[in-house]
């Protein structure tokens, strides 16, 4: 098992609360290979933070096994400790420490020697972007400059591993690409291994591997491609001159007529729509939408994204979860 | 270990420095305080504003009325005509106190028969008693005198002998002229040393808790203890800073005489100042949020303070209020510094409280390193 950088076997963790038993992470399995960024993808509430946590052991597990460079979650807490490296997703450095007195916190904590804090320091705030700011406090920083302050820091004791929990919350684009090609640079050079908290999709797309989190568990767990393959149908884009209209009559398509609408999305005034064969349905679509005093604007067919495929299986999966129920009561009866 | 701990410690002197407003405060609280308690602490009530009743107004009953004047606990602020105006008076809290003379009192005093009521606003518990210890005492004396004078009179006993079959001579050891502050400094200082250490101490580590940066601690490789003893330590000088000052006050300014040594009580200062760290870690297990740790602290300063015997004597305690006493450092660091201070007493008859308190240090230690958590949940 520890020729996995990060491993987790029917992980569960279980929170007591007032209002009974709530399962945060059910049966999670997932391998990362050195050198690997995996993103643990998710709208908010899946329990990314919370299956992060159990495998830092910062939180007890309930079930199953969890380690990171081959040392148990629970039991060898302190050898993952001098070994990797967290951020945590809301802004946790001591905000009235300056950039440099993190640093050499951290640092300290983490023995580094004083020889090599010297050289590794300037190198990390340096790389950071934050050499002209060693003597601002920590909370006076941008919020794109904090968590690059965190990233430092976390990386001050050179670990082999490092699990982010949203790491750009928060964060302006520009500053959220800078902090992804920092990301990049350190496991292009270094073979870094990343576990990513994110919940958006364009960060989702720069992982190896991705595991789609929903409730708990994963309902997709591949690479980016793959799993944008597991939808069905392909993409149509178009923005309709009455979008509300047109949804309704999408969400109905018996009423329009149209076979072979598998989905439909709404993209801002956009709307995505899925269907199985464009060259057939493109035509009939307009017609059908025309005779409703409808046109469709730019219409053409796109690549799905890990966006789209985000929402379509999150909607496959409650679907699927509302027939299990419906079978469940017919089975009763 | 060491490197970790040197760590911590160097983070939270720059953050104890940093913040130096709060550390202004900390500073001058008990300075603060001592110079209030000091003045305005008063055990023994004196100048009790008064109103007489004198219905007689003759020669004998002036003289009474003197000489409870003359004591220093009455001052005669009013005059009324009778008992209903003594009541009145006092309604309207204008005096605390009341003095009733009837009619005819120089002729019954000849008689052996005189007599004066005393009316006492029982609201003020302290007003009260002091009243009406001060009454008695100088009415007996009054009274003696009278008898004295007539015995004397009549020749029955020459000038150099004693009418009264008994005397009583006390010497009150330690603090032989009552002063109250003699009293209160000791305890003083223990409730202050207390309270700071306390307080200190839950809060530090609460407010990590609350600000989120414990996840960012708890993912290095620092121990709890570690992380306990690098907290500790800025607060055990401020502690004892802050112990110079008021023994300082103390002693220079109010006129408390130390009698013991002080190296010895600085010693077992650091015990106590333990103590106080130790339950301030275990208060910031218990509670989430700092106003959770601040409401249990006010309980367990005025509660420990009651309890510890800092005013009140905890022998007069029902047994299990006087073993609940025990639950507070306070209780153990009184009688040392009581002793320490006023007595000039050393170990050698301190030692039962002095073990007392380093088993309780100990022990909350423990528990409080137990319940400190290595993880979130």
């Amino acid at each position: 098992m520890s020729e996995y950088a990060i491993a987790a076997d029917g992980l569960t963790k279980v929170f007591k609360t007032r209002g009974g038993l709530v399962t945060a992470v059910s049966e999670l399995t997932l391998h990362v290979q050195p050198g690997e960024t995996f993103g643990l993808i998710g709208p908010d509430g899946a329990g990314k933070t919370t299956a992060t946590r159990v495998i830092l052991g910062l939180l007890r597990r309930s079930g199953g096994h969890s380690s990171i460079l081959g040392y148990d979650s629970m039991r060898d807490t302190y050898a993952i400790r001098e070994r990797v490296g967290y951020i945590a997703q809301q802004f946790a450095l001591p905000a009235d420490l300056t950039v440099m007195e993190n640093m050499q916190f951290f640092a300290h904590v983490q023995g580094v020697s004083p020889r090599q804090q010297k050289q590794r320091i300037p190198d990390l705030l340096a790389f950071a972007g934050l050499g002209e700011f060693t003597e601002r406090l920590a909370g006076r920083l941008s919020g794109g400059m904090k968590k690059k302050l965190a990233l430092a820091c976390s990386l001050v004791h050179e670990p082999q591993v490092v699990l982010l929990d949203e790491p750009t919350l928060g964060v302006d684009p520009v500053s959220r690409r800078e902090f992804w090609h920092l990301l990049g640079k350190l496991r292009a050079e270094k073979g870094l291994t990343i576990l990513v908290c994110t919940p958006y999709m364009d960060e989702a797309e720069r992982c190896n591997r991705v595991g789609l989190m929903v409730n708990g568990r994963f309902i997709a767990y591949d690479t980016p491609k793959a799993i944008k393959r597991q939808v069905n149908g392909r993409l149509l884009e178009f923005t309709p001159s009455d979008t509300p209209n047109t949804l309704a009559l999408l969400q109905n398509p018996s009423r329009l007529g149209v076979d072979g609408i598998l989905e439909v999305q709404t993209y801002g005034a956009m709307l995505h729509l899925f269907v199985d064969d464009p060259a057939l349905r493109v035509p009939q679509l307009t017609a059908a939408l025309s005779a409703q005093g409808i046109t469709l604007d730019g219409l053409r067919e796109i690549e799905p994204r890990m966006e789209e495929a985000f929402i379509s299986l999150i909607r496959r999966q409650e679907e699927e979860r509302v027939d299990g129920k419906r079978l469940s009561v017919v089975g009763t009866a | 270990m060491l490197r970790r701990i040197w760590a911590v410690l160097q983070k939270e002197l720059i953050q104890t420095l940093r913040d130096w407003r709060t550390l202004l405060i900390q500073l001058s609280i008990p300075m603060i305080q001592l110079f209030l308690f000091g003045y305005a602490i008063s055990m023994n009530v004196e100048h009790i504003p008064t109103a007489v009743s004198d219905q007689s107004l003759d020669a004998a009953s002036l003289a009474y009325v003197q000489a409870l004047q003359a004591s220093g606990y009455f001052d005669a602020v009013m005059y009324v005509p009778d008992q209903a105006g003594v009541v009145a008076a006092m309604d309207a809290s204008e005096v605390q106190a009341g003095i009733f003379i009837p009619p005819d009192f120089a002729g019954k005093v000849a008689r052996g028969e005189g007599q004066v009521l005393l009316l006492v606003d029982g609201s003020d518990i302290f007003t009260s008693q002091s009243a009406y210890n001060a009454a008695t005492a100088v009415s007996q004396n009054h009274a003696t005198d009278l008898l004295l004078q007539k015995v004397t009179r009549a020749g029955m006993v020459s000038d150099d002998q004693t009418l009264l079959p008994l005397t009583t001579s006390a010497r009150i050891l330690y603090n032989p002229n009552l002063d109250d502050l003699w009293f209160l400094i000791p305890g003083m200082l223990a409730m202050l040393l207390q309270m700071q250490t306390v307080t200190l101490t839950a809060t530090a580590v609460v407010r990590e808790r609350e600000v989120g940066t414990i996840e960012q601690l708890l993912v290095t490789p620092i121990r709890p203890f570690e992380l306990m003893i690098g907290k500790m330590i800025p607060n055990i000088i401020i502690a004892f800073v802050n112990l110079l000052t008021i023994v300082g006050l103390g002693v220079y300014w109010f006129g408390v005489p130390f009698q013991g040594d002080f190296g010895l009580f600085l010693w077992l200062s650091l015990l106590f100042v333990f103590s106080g760290l130790g339950l301030g870690l275990l208060i910031s297990t218990i509670s989430q949020t700092q106003k959770q740790t601040l409401q249990l602290i006010s309980l367990i300063t005025l509660v420990g303070t009651v309890l510890g015997g800092f005013i009140f004597p905890r022998y007069t305690m029902p047994r299990w209020i006087y073993y609940v006493g025990y639950i507070f450092p306070m209780t153990h660091f009184i009688p040392i510094a009581r002793g320490v201070i006023s007595k000039g007493v050393g170990i050698e008859y301190l030692w039962e409280q002095v073990t007392a308190l380093a088993i309780y240090v100990v022990l909350i230690l423990i528990v409080a390193a137990r319940a400190f958590r290595e993880r979130l949940d």
